[in-house]
């Protein structure tokens, strides 16, 4: 479906965003001319070194760490990856137990999976209708021999926020080290290491502007955790391969730029609750999934009842509307999203969810689209749809 | 995962043949659920002298290759008579398609068992013997369901 459409209209910034100009113009010196590895000696690769120093000293001034405690890795993925399995393999003389919640992307869950196969005990807690962790249900889940604990800063399906610093608090009672997945608050929520008390944190680049394939994670000093890529001797001896310098100055630059603009995302949150607003009250049998308050500015995740989420994905591209849904049918298995089963959705209404993820990027005239375009679409999936049938024949008696 | 589609699957999903019902059909077969995330509900209208069914349409509820799978499958079937639509397996569906991403072969498998549910219902009817395999019964272990 690539026939040129009235618009074109990104909605899916919770998967990634474009470079922009000024981060794509802060890297090229360090894709051209200051090309130096920053481990060799002469200038140009001084240049270099002092470039990834300047980016991490800026990056930690950003999230009240010090420079010392930034990391940089290849992904988000790979930080959520060391975090884990380095604290875990750090702290097994003490125990062999993680908690963790059921709503954590895959790279923490599947690491927790990972780590289950190694001998290690994990929780994955339960979540409210409105995909928050319950701060008592933590306490209670922290063990004696409990090693670590990795609750996601803000869901990437729903947008959810969690209690991070009530949660960091209530495991460094017992002394147990906390990390969190922040990839999706980073530069859309106010994100301070030292306010939160979180000892680790993950965060990337490509969800704020960056490019794909730079991470970071933030390692409070005195926190026991082993290395997950041996080699050179980069990162101070925790992380090696060479450094990614035009990435790393562009991840610096990304994060200057998205927590300066901070409480421009009012206007983006203004956004959100109209498309919201607009969605629910236009669309018979659509729910909103997750928080209303405590929630992301950008992120839009409601369920329409008798359709199937990618049915409706490729019908919004073909007029020229980029989202994205948890269901099934976008990965390779046949299980709807583990976070909107974890909420407590059935399966068939899991099936059916659409996520729309605004950034500063998007306009009034975007919003305008959707809710022009969104509707019959729906209505369309749902005139073939023999479960919409039934329902309006009162053969079925579904419950909205 | 990014789902590659052939343009058939597109053009079929976009344009499905043969959607709606046939209020008074002569056969109707519904196979899948709602917790796998497909279901495919046949209609078929059969010329009972020579068998060969003259009206068919779908209406599906799942992912863009469900609903490209059905409507394929309608096309394929219309104007054939009940032993050939007999005939027709996944594989036929699939290759009409110019293929199909692997985790959405099942889309197929369905599609054929819901030609074979509605000429199980025009037997039912008929009070005629059901000497042909239907598939899936619902609780194959594909989907664990």
């Amino acid at each position: 479906m690539s026939e040129k459409t009235a618009r074109f209209v990104y909605a899916d910034n919770a998967a990634t965003t474009p470079v922009s100009p000024e981060v794509l113009e802060a890297m090229l010196p360090f894709l051209k001319e200051k090309y130096g590895n920053p481990s060799s000696l002469y200038s140009v690769a001084r240049e270099a070194a002092s470039a990834v120093e300047d980016a991490r000293a800026k990056i930690a001034g950003l999230l009240g760490a010090k420079p010392n405690e930034i990391y940089f890795t290849a992904s988000g993925s790979e930080a959520d990856n060391w975090a884990i399995k380095g604290a875990a393999r750090a702290n097994m003389a003490k125990g062999r137990h993680i908690v963790t919640s059921k709503i954590e992307h895959h790279a923490v869950l599947h690491t927790c999976e990972a780590l289950e196969k190694e001998g290690f005990e994990v929780t994955y807690l339960p979540v409210d209708s409105e995909g928050i962790v319950d701060p008592d249900e933590f306490r209670k889940a922290l063990r004696p021999d409990t090693v670590l604990a990795a609750i996601m800063y803000a869901n990437n399906e729903i947008g959810t926020i969690q209690p991070i610093k009530e949660l960091a608090a209530i495991a460094h009672e017992r002394k147990i080290p906390f990390f969190t997945d922040a990839v999706q608050a980073v530069g859309h929520i106010p994100v301070n290491v030292a306010e939160l008390g979180v000892d680790m944190l993950a965060l990337s680049g490509h969800k704020i502007n960056a490019p794909k394939g730079i991470g970071a994670l933030y390692i409070k000093a005195g926190t026991r955790i082993k290395n997950l890529i041996d080699g050179g001797g980069q990162e101070r001896g925790r992380r090696a391969g060479t450094e990614n310098v035009p990435y790393i100055v562009g991840l610096a630059r990304a994060l200057e730029i998205a927590f300066a603009r901070i409480p421009e995302l009012e206007r983006v949150r203004a956004l959100r609750d109209r498309l919201i607003d607009g969605i629910l009250s236009t669309i018979p049998y659509s729910r909103l999934n997750g928080s209303r308050e405590k929630r992301l500015p950008g992120n839009v995740n409601v369920a329409f009842e008798f359709i199937e989420g990618e049915s409706l994905v490729l019908l919004l591209d073909s007029v020229g509307i980029c989202a994205s849904t948890g269901s099934a049918c976008s990965t390779a298995s046949l299980e709807p999203s583990h976070v909107l089963l974890a909420i407590g959705l059935p399966h068939e209404k899991a099936h059916g969810s659409l996520r729309l993820s605004l950034s500063h990027e998007n306009t009034d005239e975007d919003v305008d689209y959707i809710l022009e375009k969104l509707p019959p679409l729906v209505e369309r999936l749902r005139a073939m749809s023999p479960l919409y049938e039934e329902f309006m024949r009162g053969e079925k008696i579904f419950k909205v | 995962m990014a789902m590659l589609y052939s343009q058939k699957v597109m053009d079929h999903f976009a344009n499905p043949r043969n959607v709606g019902e046939i209020p008074d059909a002569d056969a109707v077969g519904e196979v899948g659920n709602a917790v796998c995330g497909d279901i495919m509900k046949m209609y078929l209208k059969i010329d009972k002298e020579t068998e060969t069914i003259t009206d068919v349409k779908f209406k599906t509820f799942g992912c863009g290759a469900a609903i490209a799978t059905s409507s394929m499958a309608t096309e394929l079937i219309k104007g054939k008579t009940i032993k050939e639509a007999l005939q027709l397996t996944n594989k036929a569906v699939i290759e009409a398609l110019d293929g199909l991403p692997p985790a959405k072969i099942h889309c197929s498998v369905l599609a054929e068992e819901a030609v074979k549910a509605a000429i199980a219902d025009y037997y039912r009817k008929q009070g005629r013997e059901i000497d042909f395999d239907l598939g899936c019964g619902g609780d194959c272990e594909h989907c664990g369901h």
